[in-house]
């Protein structure tokens, strides 16, 4: 039958495209308990921050974009997170992507976001850790290893997030 | 049956296409502005389809999801 | 008659029975251990349409309200609603030369959920729609799957749906039965170009003709007569590609798309669109498009048959035509930032003209070619929250 065909046709390229995909979408995100590659960037303050001057503190690095739903909501929370654990050695370091930081600038500005903005105009760091997710998190140990890798945000990743951070303040 | 295989061929063509364009998720600033959908008002492209669909012979393969920014 | 919203359906799908019914979760497998866990696949934004349309050519003119309600419950869960309604004045060709001008009403409810798990969205929905002489119901299933990070989006999708025919003036009452498969692959290409391929198959059985047209017969009117079964497929191609500027990541889209269609009653049709949208300032959004319709004739179909026929149709939508459409739309985008619980809302009007041309299809009121141009209005206020 007809159908049958269309059905048997799409099954094959569904399977042909997985399979044939897979080597050319390698991700070489930086693995769990490697070192966390170092990057130096603008940032909102006009310094150029780089990422071993916070070596000794637990690092959240938040990769995000203005055109980005869910990186908008994130945000918030994660300066919530920041006010609430930087006493106790936690930085966060807000990733930038846009193509044009004036407008990450305002959003950032109007959300009343405290920890430090960084302008990944070039997409040099996003390229660096191989970010395939929109947004994307990495939490960093105070000995610069990567320890968490969160891949977009859902309502209710702030709790893992806590306990987390929580976690590697004790270390 | 050979256009139904021309369209089927079209499929595979473009899918294999996808090992190689390369958008990465961080690049995906323009694909997330609502005119680089295929339809941003759907209620009202939905009614505008309609009134073509009532006077003519043809109808169907008018909508697709897909695109946009990736997040999450 | 005013026909009943346009719903697509094919043969329902056999179950495989040729001994490999392993070889779909196999596939199913592979899929979720290859793909990515970043997707494109996402719950539709929540919003609230309010519509106002108007439609006024060949001696007809349907207006009424549109409305659309999408709210999401949790991170996986969206539902929504709709209600249309046709007001229809009706004094068209098909009309005035069989019967005389009548007014209907057409309403239509919708209810649809959506389901996010994962890289897969799944929609349901059910539409019913009535007027005093045709109500039709639908069921629709659809399924969108990401693919390669979300570069490629796959879409299934399934409905089926049901007509009862009838007339205002006997007790005549036949059904039609509605059955159609979707099948698209999208496809991100670059930064700012996206291509979309998609095939609709559709099979309809039952009463498929208008009780109240007839067909001539070397000028005498007969009953129409149609065949019982109508099965057709549809491929179509589409593309967006997007410029930016200093202004904004994207100021300027073009949008382009071509689709085929035949059937079985011997229908083959070309539609051929495209679309410019451009951003002028912060807060105000144009679009102007054009669209090219042509079609040939069912084989059964004929202005004036010699002789009397099995199937015999003289329905000017069987008939051999070409339309030209133009329009224009501005969105003004009136808020733009948090307002009480709204994001953002839009204020919309569009006007298109359609220029409709039958090569086969006469006037019997002055034996010329058939020929009307119609215009189309849509306000609407758009909010998103």
């Amino acid at each position: 039958m007809f159908v049958r065909a269309v059905l048997k046709m799409a099954a094959i390229i569904y399977v042909l495209t997985t399979l044939l995909a897979a080597p050319a979408s390698q991700a070489a995100m930086p693995k769990i308990g490697a070192a966390a590659p170092d990057f130096a960037l603008k940032s909102s303050s006009g310094k150029n921050l780089k990422l071993s001057e916070h070596r000794g503190e637990v690092v959240m690095i938040n990769f995000w974009a203005t055109w980005c739903g869910p990186c908008r909501q994130e945000l918030p929370l994660l300066n919530q997170l920041h006010e609430q654990y930087r006493k106790a050695g936690f930085t966060l370091l807000g990733v930038n992507i846009d193509d044009r930081p004036d407008a990450a600038q305002t959003m950032a500005k109007k959300l009343g976001i405290t920890f430090p903005v960084l302008f990944d105009t070039e997409k040099r760091v996003s390229h660096l850790y191989d970010v395939n997710a929109m947004p994307s998190t990495v939490l960093i140990d105070r000995d610069g290893k990567v320890r968490y890798i969160h891949l977009g945000y859902r309502a209710g990743y702030e709790t893992s997030y806590e306990s987390q951070i929580r976690e590697l303040l004790k270390q | 049956m050979t256009r139904t295989h021309l369209t089927l061929a079209l499929l595979c063509a473009f899918a294999l296409l996808a090992g190689c364009t390369g958008v990465k998720s961080y690049e995906r600033e323009m694909l997330a502005d609502p005119i680089m959908s295929f339809s941003r008002d759907s209620l009202s492209d939905q009614y505008l389809q309609h009134v073509y669909e009532v006077r003519e012979g043809a109808r169907g393969a008018t909508t697709t999801e897909g695109g946009g920014c990736g997040c999450n | 008659m005013n026909a009943a919203v346009s719903v697509a359906a094919t043969r329902q799908p056999q179950c495989a029975g040729t001994g490999r019914a392993w070889l779909p979760a196999l596939l199913a497998a592979l899929g979720m251990l290859v793909s990515h866990t970043a997707t494109a696949v996402v719950l539709p934004e929540d919003r609230t349409d309010l519509l106002y349309h108007y439609y006024d050519g060949g001696g007809v003119t349907v207006r009424g309200p549109a409305m659309l309600v999408r709210k999401s419950v949790g991170d996986n869960v969206s539902i929504s609603g709709r209600y249309y309604v046709d007001t229809i004045s009706s004094a068209s060709i098909d009309v005035v030369t069989t019967a005389s001008p009548y007014k209907d009403k057409r309403e239509e409810f919708g209810v649809g959920i959506d389901y996010l798990h994962g890289n897969s969205l799944v929609q349901a929905s059910v539409t019913s729609s009535k007027e005093n002489d045709y109500l039709a119901d639908t069921m629709s299933l659809n399924v969108s799957h990401d693919l390669f990070g979300g570069l490629t989006t796959l879409n299934l999708g399934f409905s089926q749906g049901q007509d009862t025919v009838q007339r205002v003036d006997t007790s005549f009452e036949e059904d039609i039965n509605r059955y159609s498969y979707r099948l698209g692959v999208t496809q991100v290409l670059s930064k700012s170009l996206l291509l979309g391929v998609g095939y609709e198959g559709i099979a309809e059985e039952g009463y498929l003709s208008n009780p109240y047209r007839s067909a001539r017969v070397l000028g005498a009117t007969l009953p129409e007569q149609y065949p019982g079964t109508r099965d057709s497929q549809a491929v179509s191609v589409r593309a967006v590609k997007g410029f930016s500027s200093d202004q904004r990541p994207v100021i300027t889209s073009v949008r382009a798309d071509y689709r085929y269609f035949r059937d079985n009653w011997g229908i083959r049709s070309n539609t051929l669109g495209v679309a410019l949208q451009r951003y002028f300032g912060s807060s105000v959004l144009g679009e102007a498009r054009y669209r090219y319709y042509q079609q040939s004739a069912a084989t059964f179909y004929s202005d004036n048959f010699t002789s009397e026929m099995t199937y015999m149709a003289r329905d000017k939508e069987l008939s051999t035509f070409h339309s030209h459409s133009l329009g224009a739309k501005v969105t003004w985008y009136f808020v733009d930032r948090k307002y009480l619980f709204l994001d953002r809302m839009s204020l919309n009007f569009s006007h298109d003209y359609i220029y409709f041309d039958y090569q086969d299809f006469t006037d019997v009121r002055t034996g010329e070619l058939y020929s009307f141009g119609a215009n189309i209005l849509q306000l609407y206020i758009s909010a998103w929250y």
